[in-house]
């Protein structure tokens, strides 16, 4: 048991990392997608299941979907003034 | 501000943070060793006094069930707040799909691996989250747990088709019905517990066979309620930014591949 404790602490730790290094949004919300994920299994591993749950959705899910869609605008609005000018 | 006194401005505080934080640390207690009595009272009692085996529900939804109507009520706020930035604004407006200059080369579909597991998948994330929802007071999970689960469900629609498919499944109007149904009928049924002459929220609802879906009195219908207070609240939260981003423009303001 404690060996996995470690181990997914370690990997939140460098997946977190990663996620704050990325410098490309969009990559960084896959790598925050997949931090998510880890998360989730960090709760269930430290006998959180109920906080595991609502994490693999919002985590893995909600927040990586909203930040891609203001990704979407933001881009098609750039791609608009580029067009303009 | 120059770049020198901001880099002295961040290392003080760092430096700052540390100490605290590390004598916050040092004075935590060791790991795995919970020190509180609460934590152990409840675990006796809860089924005891509750008919609830899962000790979380309980004490979210009846024991501290006012802290969680308040937390409730941070999530109808914020979906009402994202919902007010994003609405239709007065010059913004509904464009049609853009004008395919190419239309020898379609658009990549979705490739059949992800619209057989995402379809494959769908029915059972349904049925999970809805046994996540009434079944928060026997097992892990809950109202906010299995809304949440539930509000995937029309996400995996738009991942296998596209936006046509989720606009076809999902109602504006219902989403908001059903938001203020659940955060609504959070907060009457604590009013109801005065007709009994209890405090605000006390369980009112006989409590059951320990282990029936029925149990747990008030526990279940508030989880109930939440699942489809954070169901809808996300789902509309999802309807806001899809409008947002595929259907409405500013003037002037044209999707990339139109003039490209």
């Amino acid at each position: 048991m404690l060996v996995m404790q470690v181990t997914i602490l370690i990997f939140v730790a460098i997946a977190g990392g990663a996620v704050v290094f990325t410098r490309n949004p969009l990559n960084q919300v896959m790598g925050l997608s997949f931090f998510g994920l880890l998360l989730a299994l960090m709760f269930f591993i430290f006998q959180a299941p109920d906080v595991a749950f609502s994490q693999i959705v919002v985590g893995a899910v909600v927040i990586p979907l909203m930040v891609l869609l203001t990704l979407i605008k933001l881009k098609t609005k750039e791609q608009s003034k580029k067009n303009d000018a | 501000m120059t770049r020198r006194f901001r880099n002295l401005f961040f290392l003080a505080s760092a430096a700052g943070f540390a100490v605290f934080y590390l004598w916050g640390l040092h004075l935590l207690p060791g790991f795995g060793h919970y020190p509180g009595p609460y934590g152990d009272v409840l675990n006796a009692l809860s089924v005891y006094e509750r008919h609830a085996t899962d000790v979380i529900t309980a004490v979210n939804f009846d024991y501290r069930g006012f802290d969680t109507l308040g937390e409730e009520f941070i999530l109808f706020t914020s979906v009402m707040g994202a919902n007010l930035l994003l609405r239709k604004q007065k010059d913004d407006k509904e464009e049609d799909p853009p004008l395919d200059l190419a239309r020898d080369r379609l658009a990549p579909p979705t490739s059949d691996a992800v619209r057989v597991a995402g379809l494959a998948l769908l029915l059972p994330i349904v049925v999970f989250g809805i046994y996540t929802v009434t079944h928060g007071q026997l097992t892990p999970g809950g109202g906010f747990q299995g809304g949440v689960i539930l509000a995937s469900a029309p996400l995996i629609i738009y991942l296998c088709g596209d936006y046509e498919n989720f606009k076809r499944i999902t109602s504006h109007v219902l989403t908001e019905v059903m938001e203020a149904v659940g955060a609504g009928g959070y907060a009457v049924t604590g009013l109801i517990s005065f007709i009994f002459g209890y405090k605000y929220l006390q369980n009112f609802i006989p409590l059951g066979q320990t282990g029936d879906v029925f149990s747990g009195g008030t526990i279940a219908l508030i989880s109930a309620l939440t699942g489809l207070e954070v169901a809808a609240g996300i789902v509309l939260l999802m309807i806001s930014f899809f409008k947002q981003t595929l259907v409405y423009r500013k003037p002037g303001e044209e999707r990339g591949d139109r003039n490209a």
